[in-house]
């Protein structure tokens, strides 16, 4: 079976980043306080108590719809979902049913073939996310939970996508793009934990649909979206059937997990929530105003700064990695752009992801300075890594970093030039060393001119420009002939 | 402000307060220093509040319901809380987990409900005025059975922050008082916008009652006075009708066709929103928990089951049925087009007249007991219903007797226009002082 079968529909929810509550004053800023600091009666779902609209919730999840491209309903409602779970306090959640915010709409994405594709969109719509379950112990055989309502009424939108990526990759490139234009509209912080949830469809053509909920990590959708093709292709494979189910996914063995079927049969009872009026949002439309976002600065850094689709690419993906290539060639335009690019796009991305790190960690100063000595060729490619590394992991220990002109010096990387003594001197001890190689090469073996000239930079370790160091070597092996 | 108390040690015997507030403080402003009840569905800062209730003793709020801001404010003291039928649930306040509370007119009779704590109460001159909340006509109800005023205002009007909801789209918090004035008193104190309520609305209340009706058109729904209505009771009202005409009213015989299904309907669409109001009663964060190591879903079941009385939990099935996915356009769909119509209806009926005027409620105070049968007690309510369902402002006053206990009269007016019932009933009360 071939991937063209998959077929995946994604329901993100990811929570505004506005400073109160979706429904009361209570400010959203909780993660680094206690439980239950940021509560007041009406997220705590007194008695007695009635929710008010933030309309800055509702500004934010418009300028989604509008830069998703959606259709902005002028009329809509909000209603109440109801069921009984310790953390929903009111015993219902508000939310929006048959009158979303925003229908329609796409996201677009370059797809496994290589092309661009649209991805269509339901709907948006906003809701309240409930608190959150403590257990103590585990959830199975734990005595008792506790129950935190900070994160209680904090404004969600949930962004509803029709079935129409074709592989777990493409779902994570929905979800990349959707992050990264969530974040250019300032909406949206995905460096707060939990700030996203994926509800994740799948299905293989012609089977039934399988629902994976609650995946909170960008990584976790293409893992538990792998997980679920292998296991209901091997399902098929053996001939048997696919159940319409809901599964849970464990992150930390990165499988899914059938829920209990109970959990399967809630009837939600939606009705429209009578303590709120219906939302007219006409008179707001004209007023939402959206930024440059993801396609429109990629294009532009193609333009702007020549760089190549692909770099364009990832240094927009992030809003903070396109803010700080733009922040490094701002400061020395003339000349850096292309080398910017390249390093911030191929190395330094991978650096920082190999230490979980954000490119927060990294200062736009240092880093131009560091660019500077490369362009200047004072240190070779192999250096300049090597600082790199030795400024985030300073970084990571919560050391001061230095600026790349101290660590040269520390660890004297500068760039061995053609006359440098010490330089010819290595060269002379390699020939002298090797000298079976030497006669390898004189014999014109392929091969033994590389393994010197690697002896060489073992011994300078790396401060050595591999293309002078070759001719250099090429110079000191006929000369030593003489 | 300067803070006074005052002194308020009654004789409750008839079992009206659910909590009395002995040395209650007051401030200054137009309700200095004057004892207000209050109903036990209204939040109270540190005074327990119930819904006479057993699933919420001991749940005392945090805050003051803005309606109990607003007295507090016009130095009004908070004297207590009053019976009533559970969460609001009731036409007798029988329903009450606190046993029921005797009409001062006759102590082998019901005050009417769901209010029949603060109408007994000012009914037996414990208080001079009471708050009340009227859902299907909770506040009319026992005004008419005690003899006393009161007023359902129009919805939106009054803030209803705090009042624990019952079925929110329906019910508003109101004024009861002996006197229209002092009805009229009251309501200019809790009336207004309110931002924490985003169904109410900017329109405050400042009338001063006034008693010249010349002129006014008052409709007569024939509906008001057909089968189930005590024709003693009926007979009184059109009396009281005529009496109108005579302060120089103008009557105009009419009909409200939609009332038919009005009754139903209100029960369809206060059961599906009480199931969703009243679930959030699981014992988790206040109120009584059950004593048990079960599983959450298990405790839930038992406490609910122990901690809400039989009517509550059959409003709650029946709410919950309506609601159900494959039914809800068979009840809940279908009872919001009735509603629709009454709406329609009243609308119609108001491009012609000013008012419209009947009884209040059908019969006379029933014995207590006497309705065991639910659905004899629901159909009760069929006068007082259709003004909640269209969100309109209506009064009850007194306006007779028939076997030694009050009648009501009701007067009904277009949205907004809680003056005008105001003036009806004070130019009636007025005309009848002796």
């Amino acid at each position: 079976m071939i991937d063209a079968d998959v077929v995946v529909g994604l329901e993100v929810h990811c929570q505004l980043d506005t400073k109160s509550k979706l429904f009361c004053g209570c400010s959203t800023d909780y993660r680094n306080d206690g439980p239950n600091t940021h509560v007041c009666p009406v997220c705590l779902g007194l008695p007695g108590t009635m929710p008010v609209l933030n309309k800055r919730a509702i500004e934010y999840a418009m300028r989604v719809a509008k830069a998703l491209n959606c259709t902005i309903i002028p009329e809509s409602e909000f209603s109440r979902k109801n069921y009984f779970y310790p953390d929903l306090d009111k015993a219902y959640q508000i939310t929006q049913y048959d009158k979303p915010l925003a229908e329609g709409g796409y996201v677009e994405i370059d797809g496994d073939d290589g092309k661009e594709r649209k991805i269509p969109l339901t709907r948006i719509h906003v809701e309240e996310d409930p608190g959150r379950l403590v257990h103590m112990g585990n959830a199975e055989r734990g005595r008792y939970s506790l129950v935190d309502y900070n994160r209680a009424g904090i404004p969600l939108i949930e962004i509803v996508s029709e079935p129409e990526m074709s592989s777990p990759k493409e779902a994570r490139k929905f979800l990349n793009k959707l992050r990264a234009t969530l974040e250019y509209l300032g909406v949206f912080d995905s460096d707060k934990e939990g700030s996203l949830r994926v509800d994740a469809n799948i299905s293989l053509r012609g089977s039934e649909r399988v629902e994976i909920k609650n995946i909170t990590s960008y990584k976790g959708v293409e893992k538990a979206l792998t997980f679920e093709v292998t296991r209901q292709k091997n399902l098929l494979r053996r001939g048997l059937k696919v159940e319409r189910e809901t599964r849970h996914y464990l992150e930390a063995r990165g499988i899914t997990q059938s829920a209990r079927s109970k959990e399967q049969e809630n009837d939600y009872r939606y009705f429209p929530e009578p303590d709120l009026r219906p939302l007219r949002v006409q008179s707001w439309i004209k007023d939402i105003k959206l930024p440059e976002l993801p396609d429109a600065r990629r294009e532009r850094f193609v333009q702007q700064y020549g760089c190549s689709l692909n770099h364009a690419r990832t240094l927009t993906g992030e809003l903070k990695m396109a803010n700080f290539f733009e922040a490094v060639v701002a400061g020395d335009g003339k000349g850096l752009c292309t080398l910017a690019a390249t390093w911030i796009a191929d190395t330094l991305a991978g650096e920082l992801n190999y230490r979980s790190m954000g490119i927060d960690a990294v200062d736009a100063k240092s880093f131009t300075s560091l660019l500077v000595l490369l362009k200047a060729r004072t240190i070779t490619d192999k250096s300049g890594i090597e600082i790199m590394r030795v400024m985030l992991d300073e970084r990571l220990k919560g050391e001061t970093v230095e600026t790349p002109e101290a660590i040269v010096s520390r660890l004297n990387l500068a760039k061995t030039t053609g006359n440098d003594a010490e330089l010819l001197g290595v060269i002379h001890d390699v020939i002298k060393e090797n000298l079976k190689a030497v006669e390898d090469y004189r014999a014109g073996k392929n091969g033994a001119l590389n393994f010197l000239v690697g002896q060489t930079m073992k011994k300078t370790r790396g401060r050595a420009d591999p293309g002078e160091l070759n001719r250099l070597m090429v110079e000191a092996l006929k000369s030593a002939e003489q | 402000m300067a803070e006074h108390t005052i002194s308020f040690e009654p004789e409750d015997r008839y079992n009206a307060f659910l909590k009395v507030c002995s040395k209650p403080v007051h401030g200054e402003g137009k309700l200095a220093g004057i004892a207000v009840a209050v109903k036990d569905n209204i939040s109270t800062k540190g005074i327990e509040t119930t819904c006479a209730s057993k699933i919420l003793k001991g749940y005392i709020p945090p805050y003051d319901a803005h309606a109990v801001d607003l007295i507090k404010n016009a130095g009004a003291a908070v004297a207590g809380k009053t019976n009533m039928d559970e969460f609001g649930m009731g036409t007798s306040t029988e329903n009450s987990a606190f046993g029921p509370t005797l009409n001062p007119c006759d102590p082998g009779r019901v005050p009417g409900g769901s209010s029949g704590g603060s109408a007994a109460a000012v009914a037996a001159g414990i208080v001079r005025m009471a708050l009340g909340t009227d859902t299907g006509g909770s506040i009319r109800c026992p005004a008419a059975f005690c003899g006393i005023v009161g007023l359902k205002p129009t919805y939106g009007r009054v803030s209803r922050y705090g009042l624990i909801a019952y079925a929110n789209s329906l019910e508003t918090i109101g004024p009861m008082a002996k006197t229209v004035f002092d009805v009229s008193l009251l309501m200019s104190v809790i009336a207004g916008h309110d931002r924490k309520d985003s169904t109410s609305y900017d329109k405050p209340y400042s009338h001063v009652p006034s008693e010249d009706i010349k002129g006014l058109r008052i409709g007569i729904p024939k509906e008001y006075f057909g089968k189930g209505v005590d024709p003693d009771v009926a007979a009184v009202v059109r009396r009281a009708i005529t009496r109108l005409e005579e302060l120089g009213a103008v009557t105009v015989p009419c009909s409200i066709p939609s009332m038919e299904y009005a009754l139903a309907a209100y029960y369809v669409i206060c059961t599906s929103e009480a199931s969703s109001n009243l679930a959030r009663f699981d014992g988790v964060r206040y109120g009584s928990a059950a004593d048990t190591k079960k599983s959450w879903h298990a405790a839930y079941q038992e406490l609910r089951k122990q901690g809400f009385g039989p009517e509550v939990r059959r409003r709650i099935m029946l709410g919950t049925f309506a609601l159900s996915s494959g039914y809800y356009g068979k009840y809940y769909a279908k009872a919001q087009v009735a509603r629709e119509n009454v709406r329609k209806d009243f609308t119609r009926l108001f491009s012609d007249v000013d008012v419209l005027c009947g009884p209040t409620m059908p019969t006379i105070a029933f014995k207590l007991g006497e309705k065991s049968d639910p659905l004899s007690m629901y159909l009760s309510d069929i006068l007082t219903v259709p003004v909640n369902l269209a969100g309109i402002p209506a009064i009850s006053v007194p306006c007779g007797k028939v076997q030694g206990m009050p009648v009501g009269l009701q007067v009904m007016g277009r949205p907004f226009e809680d003056e005008r019932v105001i003036d009806v009933a004070y130019a009636y009360e007025q005309a009848v002082k002796q």
